[in-house]
């Protein structure tokens, strides 16, 4: 079976979901080989297994996390060099992105980002992407060099199957050159249990109709209520309501949940770029003509600060 | 100090963006076409170190003929000058070969700094700071939300999804924005008018070193082997609040099985 590296994304071994279906979509294709860069490989060693990683390439030098991108990518390289690899499969989070890239240039291969499945086919792996926003669908392949495609997160579903997760330890050294970005500090802005917004299988949004900072807080309730993450459309996260990272949309982030609840969101084509591609759409807006209106699955024409909190009260008694 | 904006022409955001039946290459003919969003924020971060450190600002675009449109623009928002590659061999290219061909055009103006959005909104990748830090060698200072230019020190605020990085490199560095930075300028009349006389050199590949046959289309590493637009979506139910608009919408969730 054709062995397929699944770079790991972890905080202190603690992997992150979108492992888990990377590790799932490398079962399909061949045999995974996770790839687990700095430390805490203690606690991801169960979960790796889980998922069917058959090998674990384990690099623990703790360099490998103080600088951007660039050790990971030197990591990932050294492995293509030495396992021949039929595949490179990491995450399309920010970071898994950065280090296909560099990648990408270090072995001359081809880089497919943000694909949503992938196949084998005539000839080699076919990746599927949702483009312009989600609309339109192309099929790609990488043509040279060892393809590298970085998966978009929610796009499989993580299946339990049972693999050894045998560790080879990697020794690597980190070059001079990859030491050129240091992270001096990692500054936590928001806490809490909220699932993250390109993984969580449901996303509260709320848009310029929410009208406040404050406000924002209805969202949060049912958001709370649903176990969902929180988004806001650019209105929010340029007016200073909410936190750029939570911007969905063409300059935010991209979601595929489940369900997508946007609340007082007008579904500019800005927004609609980021969440078209939800499989259950929901929309709360005063605007009758509103185009979210044209996404939504199911619709409500009204008041938000009345529909909302009573929404949330909904869901709360019948989850009791 | 000498600086180096990268600049990219895409189709603007209202326009039905398409993918070019013959060749699966993104559509720029029959779309209007503007700066990539991202870089106006790029522009603006780096015209206030024009302003506050006394730099020089010079636009790199790689395009076809009609992104001079995009590059009089930037220079009407205060760049000094501009480089446009242009070359009918480059059409098609993908991200490795565009890193490139902008690696070796950066190279040939020894920036002590380069300024790039963090995404383009065509291809929407988000890797070309990363690709061209690895074939300069110099930091990627990527993904910011602050920068700051201390002597020969830059200091990033790097977004994460809960926070942010802080981080380091030294000059030369490779900076990619996001649009939490900054507020861009308009253009000012005086400022357009300005943007006609000021410098805009083209270059072809062959002027950059760069063998034809390795750019474009036919060399590209990745290929499309076929594109659908999407259909647009079944209508679904819209009702009005009638004060049970919250119970409407639990109700749905219900027989989705949400809740």
């Amino acid at each position: 079976m054709a062995e397929i590296l699944v770079l790991v994304e972890h905080v202190d071994g603690n992997v992150k979901k979108v492992t888990l279906e990377l590790l799932t979509k490398a079962r399909q294709l061949g045999e995974p080989s996770a790839v687990f860069a700095g430390s805490g490989f203690e606690n991801a060693k169960a979960k790796l297994a889980e998922y069917g990683a058959a090998k674990v390439y384990v690099a623990d030098d703790p360099e490998l996390e103080q600088y951007v991108a660039a050790p990971k990518a030197e990591l990932l390289a050294q492995l293509v060099a030495e396992k021949s690899p039929a595949l490179v499969l990491v995450p399309a989070t920010i970071d898994g992105k950065e280090v296909g890239a560099r990648l990408a240039v270090k072995t001359g291969s081809g880089l497919i980002t943000d694909a949503v499945d992938l196949v084998t086919g005539d000839g080699g792996f076919v990746a599927e992407q949702s483009i312009f926003g989600g609309s339109t669908v192309v099929h790609s392949k990488v043509t040279k060099g060892t393809p590298i495609v970085a998966m978009r997160p929610n796009s499989t579903a993580p299946e339990a199957s049972g693999g050894e997760a045998a560790e080879e330890k990697v020794s690597i050294t980190i070059s001079d050159g990859a030491k050129k970005a240091a992270i001096k500090d990692r500054v936590i802005e928001q806490k809490g249990g909220r699932p993250e917004l390109t993984e969580a299988s449901i996303v509260v949004s709320g848009g310029r109709g929410v009208g406040s900072a404050d406000n924002m807080k209805l969202v949060e309730d049912l958001a709370d209520a649903l176990g969902a993450a929180v988004g806001a459309s650019r209105a929010v996260t340029d007016a200073g309501w909410y936190p750029h990272q939570n911007q969905v949309g063409q300059t935010g982030k991209t979601v595929s949940p489940q369900l997508y609840v946007a609340v007082g969101i007008s579904g500019a084509i800005q927004h609609r770029a980021g969440m078209q591609t939800s499989k259950t759409i929901v929309a709360v807006n005063k605007d009758a003509e509103a185009p979210i209106f044209e996404l939504a699955d199911f619709g409500v024409v009204g008041d938000l600060f009345q529909v909302v909190p009573q929404l949330t009260e909904q869901v709360k008694s019948r989850k009791g | 100090m000498n600086i180096v904006v990268c600049v990219k022409q895409v189709p603007d955001t209202w326009a039905e963006k398409k993918l070019d039946p013959a060749d699966q290459t993104v559509d720029r003919k029959t779309v209007d076409n503007v700066m990539n969003e991202l870089d106006e924020y790029a522009v603006e971060e780096a015209l206030k170190l024009q302003e506050s450190q006394g730099a020089e600002v010079t636009i790199l675009t790689m395009g076809p003929d009609g992104a001079t449109e995009t590059i009089r623009k930037a220079l009407s928002m205060g760049a000094d000058k501009a480089v446009h590659v242009v070359d009918d061999a480059l059409h098609g290219s993908c991200a490795v070969q565009t890193s490139e061909v902008l690696a070796k055009a950066i190279s040939s103006l020894s920036p002590d700094l380069v300024f790039l959005g963090t995404e383009s909104t065509d291809a929407g990748m988000s890797v070309m700071a990363a690709m061209l830090s690895e074939r300069l060698g110099w930091p990627q200072l990527s993904n910011a939300g602050k920068v700051e230019v201390d002597g020969t020190t830059v200091k990033v605020q790097r977004l994460t999804d809960n926070g942010h990085d802080v981080v380091e490199g030294e000059l030369p560095a490779i900076v990619s924005v996001v649009e939490k930075i900054n507020e861009p300028r308009y253009p000012s009349f005086k400022g357009i008018m300005a943007a006609k006389k000021k410098p805009l050199e083209t270059k072809s590949v062959a002027d950059l070193g760069v063998d034809a046959s390795s750019v474009g289309l036919a060399a590209a590493t990745t290929a499309v082997a076929d594109s659908t637009v999407r259909p647009p979506k079944a209508a679904g139910t819209v009702v009005k609040d009638e004060g049970d608009g919250g119970q409407k919408v639990a109700e749905f969730l219900a027989s989705q099985k949400f809740i």
